[in-house]
């Protein structure tokens, strides 16, 4: 084979491992529970597919390739696993299931089981992330590990013993029922978020973990829209996500430094995102069911405006923050309520809501101090607004933020 | 539990103690601090003086040797330690991340040994 062709092969088993990872992993799992022998059997048949396909030809199907060589080293690494009797039933699965379909191209998209069994709820809430992004997009330990600030080695044992849980711990591979879904499903938004990790409010200073996975978790919001296209909720948090990345190229000045929402210049929006986004918040508005994404993707919209009409409608803001208060009062957003207020009633009645949350909380919580030395700064009590930007800036993590906050304080 | 948090930094980071109160670095570092020991886990910590300053000892087959300079030859140094208290590595790693050293050389994070202590200290 030519050299072009072997280029081609290549580029092949790129694009199917991307776009089938997932797919073979769900399915080789879904019967026998067993997510690390899935991912282990795939990766030797992507190998297998790196010496085959150059030499022999891309084949007809390569998806059904690879999900045929999968199951056979599937089945060899099953059998030459130890416990030979805990492994019988898995081969049973295995063999039953290896006739009827791998002379078609089709098999089913067990994706959707596969996100519900990694926001499980007896699984670890701090790994539902982790394991979709390894199961689903097929991301190494290394890099999960490098998002969500631990060692490698400490993330890929956590991983095995998440994916030894849903093997031995009876989790089961299924669409969670009518009476459960809403609370199922909010894990697996959660999980999604998480990984896009853009604090809600975009003040001054933002927690940014996982900023390297946004392309990921907009991904992964994509995939489940695709399974579950009624949901509202899932096109407010995928509206929610596209909102924020359409002002990433705007959060950064040209040599580097951070530049706040409110600086930003809407010409460095990007129009095709925030339009994509305005779909599905219409789209997913149009269902009746307000829930906390689609009320965060609203707030984000209300500041896309501003690229049309110049200026940000904070009333509209607040009105919003008000109603997701009531569903989901958490710190990130209490302190996007006070800043939202600090805007639209004065720094005083921003204070006020700063005031009212638990102190103890808040000590180690970045956007907090950012946003109370910003109102206290506008109040010209200068000593106390030191104070807060002192504490924002030990708090900061990104040396940008860290410079931006030095120079405010002034 | 308490983690030493250690500080590596570049030679440039080492020269930049000599600048003036308005050093974006020292500004960081005044703010790190105060932000730690109002989270009230600071346990203790010192900066140590430049690398070039350090004389390091061995007794090589009973004969003293005396070496100018540090331990490792390496770009980054060692430039000072900071002592946690805190529940977790996770929670420590976080705390490093925010340490004004991360972002131009290097923070690591290690459980201080309370086993060993106690073993040393009888």
């Amino acid at each position: 084979m030519n050299g072009s062709g072997q280029e081609d092969a290549h580029r092949t088993i790129e694009r199917v491992a991307r776009e089938s990872y997932g797919r073979l992993v769900a399915y080789l799992s879904a019967n026998t529970r067993d997510v690390a022998s899935a991912e282990d059997a795939l990766s030797n048949a992507l190998v297998a597919a790196l010496t085959a396909w150059p030499r022999d030809g891309v084949p007809q199907n390569p998806e059904a390739w690879l999900l045929t060589t999968a199951r056979h080293s599937f089945i060899d690494l099953v059998r030459h696993r130890q416990v030979a009797e805990a492994s019988e039933p898995t081969l049973k699965l295995l063999r039953e299931d290896s006739t009827e379909m791998t002379l078609s191209a089709e098999f089913p998209d067990e994706r959707l089981k596969l996100l519900f069994v990694c926001a499980h709820p007896a699984i670890d809430p701090a790994m539902h992330t982790p394991l979709m992004l390894q199961t689903v997009l097929g991301l190494d330990a290394v890099r999960i590990a490098h998002a969500f600030l631990i060692s490698p080695t400490t993330m890929g044992q956590r991983l095995v013993r998440a994916k030894t849980k849903i093997r031995d711990g009876g989790i089961q591979f299924e669409i969670p029922l009518e009476r459960e879904l809403p609370q199922r499903l909010d894990a697996v938004l959660e999980a999604i978020y998480a990984a896009f990790g853009i604090s809600w409010d975009d003040m001054a200073g933002v927690d940014q973990r996982g900023r390297d996975l946004a392309e990921e978790a907009i991904w992964l919001a994509r995939v489940l829209l695709q399974l579950m296209p009624g949901e509202a909720e899932v096109r407010g948090l995928l509206a929610l996500m596209l909102h924020c990345e359409a002002r990433r190229a705007a959060r950064r000045g040209p040599d580097g430094r951070y530049v706040p929402l409110s600086e930003q210049h809407s010409d460095h929006w990007s129009l095709p995102l925030i339009e994509e986004a305005e779909r599905h918040l219409a789209e997913a508005s149009s269902r009746g069911r307000a829930g906390r994404f689609q009320l965060a993707a609203a707030i984000q919209s209300v500041h896309a405006e501003r690229a049309r009409s110049g200026r940000t409608e904070w009333t509209a803001i607040v009105l919003f923050y008000e109603q997701l208060i009531r569903i989901s009062p958490t710190l990130g957003t209490k302190t996007g309520y006070a800043a939202a207020v600090g805007e639209a009633n004065g720094p005083e009645a921003g204070l006020a809501v700063l005031d009212g949350i638990d102190p103890d909380g808040v000590s180690a919580y970045q956007p907090y101090w950012a946003v109370s030395a910003h109102l206290l700064q506008r109040l010209g009590r200068t000593s106390e607004a030191a104070e807060a930007f002192d504490r924002a800036i030990g708090l900061a993590e990104d040396p940008a933020v860290r410079q931006f906050l030095l120079q405010r304080r002034g | 539990m308490q983690f030493a948090l250690l500080i590596y930094e570049s030679p440039e980071a080492f020269a930049a103690r000599n600048s003036d109160e308005t050093d974006a670095y020292l500004g960081a570092w005044r703010a790190y601090h105060k932000a730690i020991v109002e989270a009230g886990i600071f346990v203790g910590g010192n900066p140590l003086q430049a690398p070039e300053t350090g004389t390091t000892v061995r007794m090589k087959e009973g004969k003293r040797r005396v070496q100018d300079g540090p331990f490792a030859d390496a770009k980054e140094q060692l430039g000072g330690f900071t002592i946690l208290e805190l529940p977790s590595l996770d929670a420590a790693l976080e705390w490093a991340a925010r340490c004004p050293a991360a972002s131009i050389g290097a923070v690591e994070v290690r459980p201080v040994s309370s086993q060993y202590l106690r073993r040393v200290t009888g």
